[in-house]
Order: structure tokens, then sequence, then C-alpha cells
């Protein structure tokens, strides 16, 4: 049997020494009613060689962004992994590592998240981060949670530009809670703003405003103007962004955020059918003892050296149990180190140049497509690498001729909202060459 | 130790080049208005790639784990993750798939997902298993909202007190909080197991569930589960499985057939997938049937009528979704490697080995260590020192001396129910000579503790650093690095 090590020698030595003449005799204690009396209804098990041949054909039963071209983000974005990512990661003393739980032979593992740490506080502008969450939906999630917790307050005002399953998320969590959720309207792409009545739901008993930024129809908000006004009742901005955007967007702490989620996918991981992705999570200061889940600090040992070590404990749940802000137990540590590392190898120049080319080449895509007859833009906000247009022929119609033409089209909106029927979501990024745009302007406008 | 990588930067030099832009420009300050743009400079590492390769190849240096050593930690399961895995998790069918990419192109990986399902309902005795909880404590909060689902969908709004034995794992109560209930503790029993007198007590209307660990933290084989279920479901509370000790009992015993509604599996623990240094992990919940409309949603299964497999959202009783998308697919697809590599007999298999080597190396163990419960255990047991008053020695002084003699320490102080616990879980893909090697260190380490216990006391000692200072790590909190 693949990966077990006794032979029958030292089975038969062990048993002796344990004082049992089968292991089946260890099996004893499990009440007979309860001990399953027919062998589990599984296939047989393979050789790791028809293993590794059922799996190569198992996913080549699926079409990979290699097979097509990706226009589609909406949450999961296709960007180029430099491949010495990967070479790093698949390093057993990172990856067949535990949670850093012993610092002195985990010291890896730990400076690589306090550098992650330092790299979230320096794209999102704030003073702490935390160790990672489960993916951007979940970080939005505990970043409520926190924002009712710090304030005291029973109610949260989420935009309806954020992505609608993180929306969906929350609303899971925060149900046991009782907290209530009001949802801001929007218009012309973007959230309501002071000009259409943002004040009227700025009320002092929200604990906080959650916006996205770019948001789901790909607009940049205007953080700081959602910034003045919660704090003007003394609640919290949330700000939800794309990590990636911050090499050339402003921070949404310069912009007056307390706390900053999202999810770090974009910085470079795979696609991977929608996870294991980044959550993470940054804040002021201030509430750095509401931060959920694990946080890695520098300290040092005895001899006077320093070192790393996960930190401020007290906070969770192995010591606070059922007191514990949160019931988060583990961090997506090695989507953490894959984002690091990809923003050590890009560096500040390089993630400012993905950037501008998913600025330009969205909106050379954008320009390209308005041209086509039936086609229109229905928002003016200005967008990051995601864009929405309006058209006249059936959405479905259009992303099946391109599908066929092996172009993965924009999302149709009206999954997500019934009244952007005909509205589809683009996303266009460093990947995407100009022959390959010019190719899905020509199927689209159905001239192959 | 290394220098962080901020402090091996150097201005302008650069690890990776992008294609020229090859669209043509328009002037930034058209796209974006300038109060939208990064005002101060970004502080981000620049240096080479090779320097980069250089950097985290001699971090990596500084970790434990188990590709280079023994890892007996009780409660992770920490075995090996066979290769394979991580190269079919590397297919790009697998690993470039968009989560919204027409369903017809990921059927492969939709087939994968409900096979996955289908063979977890059946290690557990399910009924049906929902992928999405992205880790245990994840999987757990499912399992609790289920719970809470079916009791008001009952019309049974007053259940919300969770039932929580003292040797249950941090994440029980949290969870059960974090659902919004609230928490009973009740105590053990001699044995280890629960108190039945306590738990008669603490049932009534107002329960919602119990959340227990079979076998439980101290490794044992709950063997009054019978009449525990009985006096829950009496009550009308519904039975949860922490299944972080799955890998005891695969092919011998199931949750769903000892009474169990709801169980979260861990596959980074039972299933081989590899902790990566804390995560990412996959916590799939598995329940009864009378559970299964609550499901959070999208659901996967084959459709009869679409000849094919779909993500079904049209779930009105769901309790909505945990996360974005549809669970952490990249662990799923490891697991579902490592079950097909094994079958149900290699499972069935794996569990025997692993009861064996617990059972060996406590046997070992018991010379020189106290065992608070008898045996036979299954998976892990619980040792505890002796005469730690004479001595001064205490279990973490153990711990950090193991690392001097090559080994992780074990899982230290839990259960919280045992003063001074050792659990070890030794897991069956270690052999003979490992497991004697480690009993003879930990010999010799209760040895050292009556003759020489500062060596404990100040260890380890060859480690890259010594015992950190974690008091005034959270003091004064240094949480990132500024220049």
């Amino acid at each position: 049997m693949a990966y077990l090590p006794h032979t029958q020698e030292e089975e038969k030595a062990m048993l002796e020494i344990v004082g049992v003449s089968s292991t089946e005799e260890l099996f004893r204690d499990i009440p007979s009613e309860f001990r399953l009396d027919r062998p589990l209804r599984l296939p047989e098990g393979l050789s790791e060689k028809a293993a590794w041949e059922k799996m190569q054909d198992w996913a080549g039963k699926n079409k990979h962004a290699g097979e097509y071209l990706c226009f589609r983000g909406a949450g999961a974005y296709e960007h180029y992994q430099p491949r010495a990512v990967n070479h790093l990661l698949s390093r057993g003393d990172f990856y067949t590592a535990y949670t850093p739980y012993q610092p002195e032979i985990s010291q890896g593992t730990l400076q690589a998240i306090f550098e992650y740490q330092t790299c979230i506080c320096e794209l999102t502008g704030m003073d702490v981060a935390n160790a990672s969450h489960y993916d951007g939906a979940t970080a939005l999630t505990e970043a409520a949670l926190m924002a009712l917790d710090a304030t005291r307050r029973n109610k949260i005002a989420v935009s309806s530009l954020v992505h609608p399953e993180y929306r969906e998320t929350m609303g899971t969590y925060l149900r046991g809670r009782g907290a209530e959720i009001i949802t801001l309207p929007y218009e012309n792409g973007l959230t309501v703003g002071m000009e259409s009545g943002l004040e009227q739901y700025i009320t002092d008993d929200l604990a906080a405003v959650i916006i996205q930024s770019p948001n789901f129809l790909g607009s940049i908000e205007d953080l700081k103007m959602f910034a003045d006004a919660i704090h003007g009742k003394e609640g919290l901005l949330v700000a939800c962004v794309d990590p990636l955007s911050l090499g050339i967007l402003e921070s949404p702490g310069q912009l007056g955020a307390d706390i900053v989620v999202g999810d770090g996918q974009s910085l470079g991981l795979p696609l991977s059918f929608g996870g294991p992705y980044l959550g993470f999570m940054a804040s002021k200061e201030k509430y750095v003892r509401r931060l959920p889940g694990r946080i890695v600090g520098k300290t040092v040992d005895k001899t006077g050296r320093e070192g790393y070590v996960l930190t401020l404990q007290a906070r969770e749940q192995h010591i606070r149990r059922e007191r514990a802000g949160s019931n988060i137990c583990s961090n997506q540590a090695l989507c953490a180190l894959a984002a690091t590392i990809y923003l050590a190898l890009l560096g500040p120049e390089g993630l400012a140049e993905v950037g501008r080319q998913c600025l330009q080449k969205s909106h050379y895509t954008q320009q390209r497509l308005a041209v086509l007859p039936g086609v229109s833009v229905p928002f003016t906000a200005p967008f990051f690498k995601e864009f929405v247009v309006k058209t006249t022929e059936d959405t479905t119609s259009i992303n099946q001729r391109l599908w066929e033409a092996g172009i993965l089209g924009g999302l149709e909106l009206s999954r997500f909202y019934p009244e952007l029927e005909n509205h589809l979501l683009l996303c266009v990024t460093e990947m995407r060459s100009r022959e390959e745009i010019e190719l899905l302007v020509r199927v689209w406008g159905g001239d192959r | 130790m290394e220098k962080l990588i901020f402090e091996k930067s150097v201005l302008g030099r650069k690890g990776h080049y992008l294609s020229p832009l090859d669209v043509p420009e328009i002037p930034l300050e058209k796209l974006l208005p300038a109060e939208f743009c990064r005002r101060e400079a970004l502080i981000l590492p620049e240096l080479t790639e090779g320097e980069v390769v250089r950097h985290y190849t001699q971090l990596s240096r500084l970790n434990y784990a188990v590709d280079t050593g023994f890892y007996p930690l009780g409660s992770c399961t920490m075995k090996y993750n066979p290769k394979i895995n991580e190269d079919v998790a590397n297919l790009p069918g697998f690993s470039r798939l968009h989560p919204y990419q027409p369903e017809e192109s990921v059927q492969g990986a939709l087939e994968l997902m409900a096979k996955t399902q289908e063979y977890l309902a059946e290690i557990a005795g399910m009924d049906a298993v929902t992928l999405q909880p992205a880790a245990g404590a994840h999987g757990e909060l499912t399992g609790i909202l289920l719970i809470m689902a079916y009791h008001t969908s009952r019309g049974d709004f007053k259940r919300n007190k969770v039932i929580v034995p003292d040797s249950s794992h941090g994440t029980n109560p949290a969870t059960a909080s974090l659902a919004g209930c609230q928490i009973v503790e009740v105590p053990s029993n001699e044995r280890g197991g629960v108190d039945l007198e306590a738990l008669r007590a603490a049932v009534g209307e107002d329960t919602a569930a119990l959340m227990l660990t079979n076998p439980s933290t101290l490794g044992l084989f709950e063997n009054q589960i019978k009449e525990i279920a009985e006096i829950v479901h009496q009550a009308g509370g519904l039975l949860y499985n922490d299944g972080a000790n799955m890998n005891a009992i695969m092919g011998y015993s199931r949750p769903g057939d000892m009474g169990f509604d709801v169980v979260h599996f861990n596959l980074h623990k039972t299933f081989s997938t590899p902790h990566g240094g804390g995560g990412p992990g996959a916590g799939p919940v598995g329940v009864k049937a009378a559970l299964e409309p609550f499901l959070p949603k999208p659901v996967v299964r084959y459709d009869e009528q679409k000849k094919q497999y779909v993500l079904d959202e049209d779930r009105p009783r769901s309790i909505g979704r945990v996360k974005a998308f549809y669970g952490n697919f990249g662990v799923v697809v490891k697991a579902f490697t490592y079950m097909l590599m094994l079958g149900g007999e290699g499972l069935k298999e794996a569990s025997a080995k692993a009861v064996l080597n617990a059972n060996y190396l406590m046997k070992l163990l018991t010379e020189h260590y106290e065992l608070p419960y008898a045996g036979p255990c299954k998976h892990e047991f619980v040792v505890t020192p002796r005469h730690t008053d004479q001595t001064g020695v205490h279990t973490l002084d153990i711990a950090k001396r193991l690392i001097d003699y090559g080994f992780h320490p074990p899982t230290i102080y839990f259960p919280l129910m045992v003063k001074e616990a050792i659990m070890i879980e030794p897991t069956e893909t270690e052999n003979k000579e490992t497991l004697d090697a480690f009993a003879a260190a930990m010999a010799a380490i209760a040895k050292e503790a009556r003759e020489a216990p500062e060596l404990l006391q100040e260890a380890p000692h060859h480690t890259p650093v010594r015992r950190l200072d974690e008091t005034l790590a959270a003091r004064k909190p240094v949480l990132r690095w500024k220049e």
C-alpha cells in the first residue's frame, strides 16, 4: 500500500510490544454495532502511474485559460505569475510545514509572513495587517464583525457594488448575530454619492460603510467621500480593494479607510476554479487588538537575536474560546507567500507597470468595442481593468460566438443584477495582446 | 537569521520584466483623475530574480517540515504529503479554470467535486457533502449554521445553546459563539469520555447541538456514543462531529452510523494535503438527509435532465454562501488524488497503521511518562511528564528539548483538561526506526529532566534563534518593517 512503511516482520514486532495479536484488536473499543462490517464503497486503489494518467485525462475534460483567451474577471483574475514563484512554493520546507507554533524551527514561514504583512501595509496605507484569511469574501465579513465590535453598533451599510458573493457570505455569517445590513444603491456604475442621497443612509447607528473600489462594475469609487461621510457619524469605512491596482491607485489609507480588505488572488495566484485564494486584512493601529486571525510580530530571543513569533494570541480562539472575536484558526500562509514573492519580484515599478498595462489595455478594448454597432458604454466613471458595455444583441449569443472562437467573453451582469439585462462586464489584464484584443473585437462584430 | 527582503532591496533593481505595451498609450491623466492616483512612493522590495530566489530559499531552510522530519503533532495529522498531489493540482486543466467559465467547459472539475463529495459521504456515513468551507473552523461554522437553519425551519426558534465537552478544540466554542449561540461546557468523566449525568443535566428545549470529537482529543473512542446520541436527540438537539480525528477510523467506523447528523472533514489532515505553513486547507461538511436542503449554495450535482454536472444555485432553503466561489478547489484536487491512489482498502489500511503506530509509541513512552487515560488509543494519545514539581521541568521544556534531538515537538498543553499535556500523533506514514528514535529521545529527555533540568529549561540550543520573548512581542507589537 502506498506511503506505508512497515514490513510484515516489523508489524509483528510492533504488535508484540503493544501486546496484541493483530491491529484489528486495537479497534475492539469501538462498539460492534458501530463497526463498519463491509468495505468502503470506493474504487480500488491505483498505482501512481495509473493515477497520474487518469488525472491528466481528467484535467483534459476541462477547457483551461491556456486554451481560451480570458476577458473575464469578476473577482477572479488572470495575471502572469513569474515562473520563480511556483518553484519557491514547491520547496517542501515551505509547503509541508505546519503552522509556525514552534518559532525556533519556523523562522522561514514567520519571516515570510512578516514580510507579507509589511507589503499589505505598504499597498493599503494601513498601519497593521494580519497573516491572511480564507478569501476576500470572508476577510470582508470579518471586517464587518470587527467594525460591529469596535463601535458596539449593530448595523452595516454595504454598497450594492461590492462583489455579490462577498455580500452573500457576509449575510450568512451575520445572520446568527442578528446584525442589520442595509444595501446602498448605485447609479452610473457608482455607489450613490452625496449628490444623490447618500446622506439619508449614513446614520449614527452605523458601525461601518463597506465600499469596494474598483467596484464590481469596475468603476473606481470616491473612497474619500465615503470616509468623510461615515466618520461624521463616528462609524468606520471598510474598503475592499484589488491589491494589484495599488501600484498606481491611491492607497485606501490615504483616502480615509479604517479597515482595508480584499482578495490577493490578483497578485499572480492561479485561477484554480475559485480557490484557494488569499483574503487580506489591514487596519489602523488603534484596531490592532481587534484584528481577527494570526499576526506575526518581531521580538528577540534571550541572547538578543531578533526573530519572529505569532503574537497577540490572547485575541484568538485557542486562548479565548467562546469569547474570541472570530473562530478562525488558520491562514492562507502559502498563498500569502506566493503574493509576497510576486511583489518582491515585481517591485514597486513592476507592479505599477502591470497596473498601467491593465489600465491602457482595458481602455483600448473598451474604445474598440464601443465603435461596434449595437455596443455602448453605459457608465462614465474612471475604471482600472474592468468595464461594462451594453449591447443591443443578446449577450448570451455574443458570448456563445466568442466561446466558439476560443474567447471567454464578459460576465453577463443580469446574473447578479437583473436590471442590467444586456450588460457585460469585461476584464482586460496585461495578459492580453493587442492582436488578441483585435480578435475579440472582430469575432464580437460577427467577422472572423 | 536572514535580513528582511526589504533590507536587501536596492533602489532600481528589478526581478521581472513585462512585454512592452502594444496598444496605443493614452496619457494617464486622461484616464485617471489625479486624486485617484497614488501619491506617496510605494515601498516594495527591489531585487533581481536570483536574489529573490536566494532569499526565500534561505528562509525555507529555517523551517522544519514534514519533508525534513517527524512531526508528531496531536490532532494535526502531519502525514506525508504525496508529491503526485501537487503535480495534479498544478495541471493547467485544474489550476487555470475561471470560476465563472461556462459549466460545460468545467465538467471534469465538477465531476471531480461530485465524486469527492460522494467518497467523503461514504467514508463518514453521511448523505450529502459540501466542499465550500475553506478550513476546519470554517466547516464548523457552516455545520452550526446548518443546524440552526434546520431547527428554525421547523419553527423551533428557542434552540440557541451548543454543548461542548471540556476536551474540545477552541474552535468549537468560538464557532458556536460566532453563530450566535451560547456555550454550555460539560466535564469529562474519569475515562476521558463525556460525563453522561452532566450531559443529561445540560440538555433541554434550548439545546441546538452537541459538538463532539470522536475519537476524542485524548485519542480515545467515545464508547458511550450511543447513549450520548440518544440523550441529545431525545432533547431535540443534533449531534456535530468535529472530524479532526477521522484518520483513526476510516473504513472501521462512521460518524453517520454513530448518530452524528453533521461532520466536518479536514482534507489537510486526513486526506494528505499539505499544511502550507498554516494553510490553505479545506473543511468539507457532511450532513444527514434532513439537513441537505440547507447546504451552502451552489450545490455541485449531476443533473439528469441536462445530462451534465451543474452548480445548482436554485436552493431556496440554503444557508447561503460561506465564501466566494466553490471552496478551495485546488486542495480538493489533491485530496481526491490521494483517495484515488489509496482506494477504500488503502484508506482503511492507513487508519489501521495510524492506530498501530500510536499504540506502539504510547507503549514505548509509558516507560518514562505518565498516561493519564489508559488505552488502547486510536491515532493519538496524551502523556504527561513525571515529577514536574521535583524537577521544575515542564512540558514546554520537554517540547523545546525535542527540537535539539531533531524532532518537531508534539502538541502541548492540549487538551486543556490534562495538566502538562503532551499530545502525540505519529500518523501511519512514519516507520519503526523513526518511532524508536523518537521514543529514545523522549527517554533521554526524561533522564535529563532528573539529572540536568537546566538543559531542558534552556532548550533549544542549536536553532537559528533560541526561545523568543513572546511577552515582549505582545506588549510592544512590531508587526511590520519600517525604514
